[in-house]
């Protein structure tokens, strides 16, 4: 492809139109996104207006889009003249126009769309000059590319083995560096969470192929376990926790046994359906589950019977009376930390070593083909199931952990987005890819909260993400598969020199 | 399971009676009634569009014959109804395997994968249903040493132990289809039904492949289900053929019987005119 485009050019008159093209539909879109928004000031609502936020989006998607066509055929040296201004430009004044006017940044609003903005005309004007210099070298085809990604993803599992216990060892003694703070930990725990739930939705996408678009039902039901088993039966954290999971994985079969048939586009929207069904239920069953109110008051969790807290419910011991420490707040924080990392690492190990039993292998091979799976005299349905229910039960599993963490919960919790972004993590990680899946976590969900003016495109990096992920590498950054046995020893492995 | 019968006495491994499969109005197979022995190969010949994978399908159990009895003599197990099993459980307790006219290898795993897989109700009972397994108890370790050795005898026999680790997907064509065979067999089936085994093979390959079926058959002393186009496979290596025609079948018998049965002769001569691909079953041996 990239051949035959290099050594046809559009002609002048088809490039523009191309571009004014697109700079209308930017225009369209930008006009009332951007173009309006409404402030409020003393006195009421009113509306200001941007224009010129509208005038740079429409003119830099016009250039844009002439700038990706001149480079797809490899007509560089312009590209190259015109782009690394405009970065050093926008860099410029980013860092400097603020002195001029501290109301606002410069040339946008906000700083990220500055940042985001300069990275892009930073990477076309690099890639110009890579082209200029080796010039006429063709562009690097799709196939060229799945491999060199392929080996990457290689590599890293290679490297798994050191970066997987490196980034253990680093994440047991996190709290007790200088720099953990109580909002670090607080984003760790986060990060865990979406690691576990992460690793648990992988056994059922990743391995077994099944895409589960209403993960978050399992998460629910795992959150209102523990809550309502804590709240009718007064059972503790540790005691509720395999109970929790026990009901999600029936959950997970509930689910499973109308969607046996089901595959891709039609499973994903069943399971989405399932997901809203769970939460309208846990919404509207008012008298069982507080409805719209939630659950609050869930118990922390103990350890050993110990409380976390500055004085015990019951009026004993509590952890630091017992120990002979003083009282400090982040050491319930830290209980936590150190809970979901076990509970993750639970995730974790449990998936590395059920992929190399029968039944993980048959996952696998249910989601490479089914009919042959038939044909060997596997059951798809049990096999299908447990997929499911093994899942749920991690789901489940996770919600506990969330319930307990938050003192309470509510249906809004359990909304659809939430399955997107595990979903997303899995996917963006590389199905099946463990490593993946905490690269993937952190950067979805740590960065994000850490770097808070992210916040609000959070939605947009993740759609973006999701596209270019699509567009350059679909089976995932990470994704490449070890064998679960093998004949012979890994080459480079075995042999000693 | 209630599909097991006792012994009654008759000594063919399959037994097909009255077997009709019926897709709306068009009937893919009418009426057709033979009998497989062990230890010998069975070709079902025919123009395309005869019929010949449908029987498959029905023999395991990814149709369900609109009317007819599949008996399948297990010399160990007893009489299995195959019409009535699920699918798979035919090839689980009946031992029933088969192949595919288009290849279904599991190509993102190991070629020894493939092989373990086609191990798996075996080794699932060995995992005490992954409990055992996740333990990691002996008894499960040992399952999977002897299930690598089959695999491994299998391997041997296909030329593939040095790319066990390889992935199914990337071997050659010829290697691919002679993976499929001996994953059919790592499930220990007492009958091997192969679709088109031969197709897309170089002459070569297609008597290195002679050499396996034969070896199966005579080693072994399981029976095989064989469909094939090309008569030099057929005429050379089996002990018995059936011929279908839309669904019918128009003669049954030994291949010397077969290639001067005039019906055949005018059932392949009409289809020589729209098919140039289809040898003349008298073509040679
Ligand atoms: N699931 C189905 N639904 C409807 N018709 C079917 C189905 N399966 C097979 N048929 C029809 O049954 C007839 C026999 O098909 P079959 O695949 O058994 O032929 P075949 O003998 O294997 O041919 P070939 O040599 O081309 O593989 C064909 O007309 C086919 O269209
Ligand atoms: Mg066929």
């Amino acid at each position: 492809m990239s051949e035959a485009a290099a050594a046809s050019i559009t002609p002048t008159r088809d490039m523009l139109r191309d571009a004014g093209l697109m700079a209308v539909v930017v225009f369209g879109l930008s006009f009332s996104l951007v173009g309006f928004k409404i402030e409020d000031v003393p006195g009421g609502l009113a509306i200001l207006t941007r224009f010129d936020g509208v005038f740079f989006a429409t003119a830099l998607a016009f250039l844009g889009r002439i700038g990706v066509i001149m480079l797809r055929e490899q007509r560089a040296l312009p590209i190259a003249i015109t782009a690394l201004p405009t970065a050093v430009i926008i860099l410029l004044l980013q860092l400097f126009a603020g002195d001029l006017d501290p109301e606002r940044t410069y040339p946008f609003r906000s700083t990220v769309v500055n940042w985001s903005l300069f990275s892009v005309t930073l990477a076309m004007s690099l890639r110009a000059i890579w082209l200029t210099w080796h010039h006429g070298g063709a562009a690097r085809s799709r196939d060229a590319r799945e491999k060199a990604m392929d080996l990457v993803g290689a590599k890293v599992q290679d490297a798994a083995r050191f970066i997987g216990p490196a980034l253990l060892g680093f994440a047991l003694i996190l709290p007790f560096l200088p720099f953990a703070d109580r909002r670090l930990l607080d984003i760790g725990i986060l990060v865990l969470t979406y690691i576990m739930l992460g690793w648990g939705l992988n056994i059922v996408v990743g391995l077994a192929g099944l895409l589960d678009l209403g993960y978050v039902a399992f998460y629910a039901v795992g959150a209102y376990s523990y809550a309502l088993l804590a709240q009718y039966f007064d059972l503790g954290f540790f005691l509720a926790l395999p109970l929790a999971g026990i009901l999600a994985a029936f959950a997970g079969i509930l689910l499973g046994f109308p969607v046996l048939r089901l595959r891709g586009d039609y499973l994903a929207i069943v399971t989405l359906g399932f997901g809203e069904i769970i939460r309208i239920i846990l919404l509207n069953w008012y008298t069982f589950t507080g409805g719209p109110d939630g659950i609050s008051g869930i118990p922390r969790p103990t350890f050993f019977g110990l409380e976390l807290s500055k004085r015990a419910s019951d009026g004993g011991d509590t952890f630091h009376t017992f120990f002979g420490l003083t009282y400090s707040p982040i050491d319930r924080i830290i209980f936590l930390f150190y809970l979901i990392l076990a509970m993750a690492m639970l995730t974790n190990l449990f998936t590395l070593r059920i992929r190399k039993l029968p039944i993980g292998r048959a996952w696998e091979a249910l989601r490479e083909d089914e009919i042959a799976c038939r044909s060997l005299g596997m059951n798809p349905r049990n096999t299908k199931l447990t997929a499911f229910s093994i899942g749920a039960m991690f789901g489940g599993f996770g919600g506990s952990f969330f319930a307990t963490r938050q003192g309470f919960i509510s249906p809004e919790s359990f909304t659809f987005i939430e399955s997107a972004v595990i979903l997303a993590i899995v996917v963006l990680g590389g199905m099946g890819s463990q490593l993946g899946v905490v690269f993937a976590a952190i950067l979805l969900i740590g960065l994000p909260e850490f770097f808070r003016e992210l916040q609000q495109y959070r939605m947009l990096a993740f759609g973006l993400a999701m596209v270019m992920i699509m567009v350059w590498r679909p089976s995932g950054l990470l994704a490449h598969r070890e064998p679960t046995l093998r004949l012979h020893p890994p080459p480079g492995k075995g042999s000693v020199k | 399971m209630n599909a097991v019968m006792h012994d009654t006495g008759t000594q063919a491994l399959l037994t097909v009676e009255h077997l009709t499969m019926q897709f709306g109005g068009l009937i893919a197979i009418n009426d057709v009634s033979f009998e497989a022995n062990p230890r010998e190969i069975t070709a079902i010949i025919g123009p395309n569009g005869a019929g010949k994978t449908t029987l498959f399908n029905c023999l395991t159990g990814f149709y369900k014959p609109t009317v007819g009895r599949l008996a399948l003599h297990h010399p160990q197990r007893g009489r299995f109804l195959l019409e009535r099993m699920e699918g798979y459980d035919i090839p689980a307790h009946a031992g029933v395997a088969r192949t595919f006219q288009n290849i279904r290898l599991f190509p993102e795993m190991s070629v020894l994968e493939n092989l373990i897989l086609a191990q798996h109700n075996k080794l699932m009972r060995a995992s005490g249903f992954t409990f055992a397994g996740l333990l990691g108890l002996p008894m499960y370790r040992d399952a999977e040493k002897k299930a690598i050795d089959l695999a491994r005898y299998w391997l041997d026999h296909i030329n593939l132990t040095e790319r066990a680790d390889w992935n199914a997907g990337n071997l050659p064509y010829g290697d691919q289809r002679r993976l499929e065979i001996a994953r059919a067999m790592c499930t220990e089936p007492v009958l091997l039904c192969l679709d088109e085994p031969a197709a897309g093979l170089n002459p070569k390959e297609s008597s290195e492949l002679n050499q396996l079926l034969t070896y199966i058959r005579d080693e072994h002393g399981i029976g095989l289900l064989l469909i094939e186009h090309d008569m030099s496979v057929v005429m050379g290596i089996s002990d018995h053929i059936v011929v279908l025609d839309y669904g019918r079948m128009i003669s049954s018998g030994t291949p010397e019987f077969i290639r001067n049965d005039p019906a055949v002769i005018s059932a392949y001569l009409g289809e020589e005119e729209s098919d140039d691909d289809t040898d003349i079953p008298s073509g040679g041996v």
